[in-house]
């Protein structure tokens, strides 16, 4: 069952990311990763929103956390993605480009998962 | 309206190899996660960090390695393996939860050294594999 879930919320989530980058990648084409930013951006709020609502997992039997976090979130947010276009910008020489989306991406999305963890009913330590 | 139904077969063929690999990658990183919990323990975040790593490094190889050689096996297959398998085996979303908790709990510099220190390894990892497809 806890395979079974995650493998339906990777599937999905996967889904979602390569839609959703793709659509924002048409608005707004390359070089700049906007669609990786967006998704990663994105899913660390809901990451966070989740955190604050129902805590950490409970042990190897929360199915909800397996399908939402270990699935959905984990199979719709990437750093793969993040690390060859980064590169790439890297070794295109534009630098600035590639630091830029370095910073964005780490303090964006730890800001995304704080304030979505502070919205829906804080963190508890 | 052929070439319409052959662009959208296309598609939905990339949509099913994206879904079929990244339900792959993250089963894969739960079997990781639960192992590092069994072997490890859970005071620093191992399971999340390596799949980072190896999923960086796969992915920059078999997209290099795709380029090199177009209309090969790997180039086919870069649906499953790039959109799919490593979006679904790496974690973003992990990463930002785990600086989070590590950073409001009892441990500011392990978070520190895990927010700050292994994004430059994702990348040096990325360089890595690349290098080696290039030289292969």
């Amino acid at each position: 069952m806890p395979l079974l879930l995650v493998a339906a919320g990777g599937a999905l989530g996967g889904v979602l990311r390569v839609a959703l980058s793709n659509a924002v990648a048409r608005r707004f084409p390359p070089p700049f990763p906007w669609g990786t930013l967006v998704v990663n951006l994105s899913g660390a709020f809901v990451a966070g929103a989740w955190l604050g609502h129902h805590g950490l997992p409970q042990g190897e039997a929360d199915l909800a956390w397996l399908l939402v976090v270990g699935g959905l979130l984990g199979g719709y947010t990437t750093v793969s993605s993040f690390s060859l276009q980064t590169l790439a910008l890297w070794q295109q020489g534009k630098g600035v480009k590639a630091l830029c989306n370095g910073v964005a991406t780490l303090y964006g999305g730890l800001l995304a998962a704080a304030l979505g963890a502070a919205l829906f009913g804080g963190l508890t330590p | 309206m052929k070439g319409v139904n052959r662009a959208l077969g296309g598609q939905l063929n990339h949509y099913a190899a994206v879904a079929a690999g990244s339900a792959l990658g993250s089963v894969l990183r739960y079997g990781v996660s639960l192992a590092c919990l069994a072997f490890v323990g859970s005071g620093f975040p191992w399971a999340t960090l390596g799949v980072n790593l190896l999923g960086s490094w796969l992915i920059a190889w078999w997209a290099t390695r795709a380029s090199a050689t177009p209309g090969g096996f790997i180039q086919r297959w870069q649906s499953f393996v790039v959109a799919g398998f490593c979006g679904g085996f790496t974690t973003f979303s992990l990463f930002s939860l785990e600086s989070l908790t590590l950073l409001q709990t009892h441990a500011p510099l392990t978070a520190l050294a895990y927010f700050l220190l292994t994004p430059p390894l994702w990348l040096a990892f990325a360089a890595w594999g690349a290098q080696v497809a290039r030289r292969s």
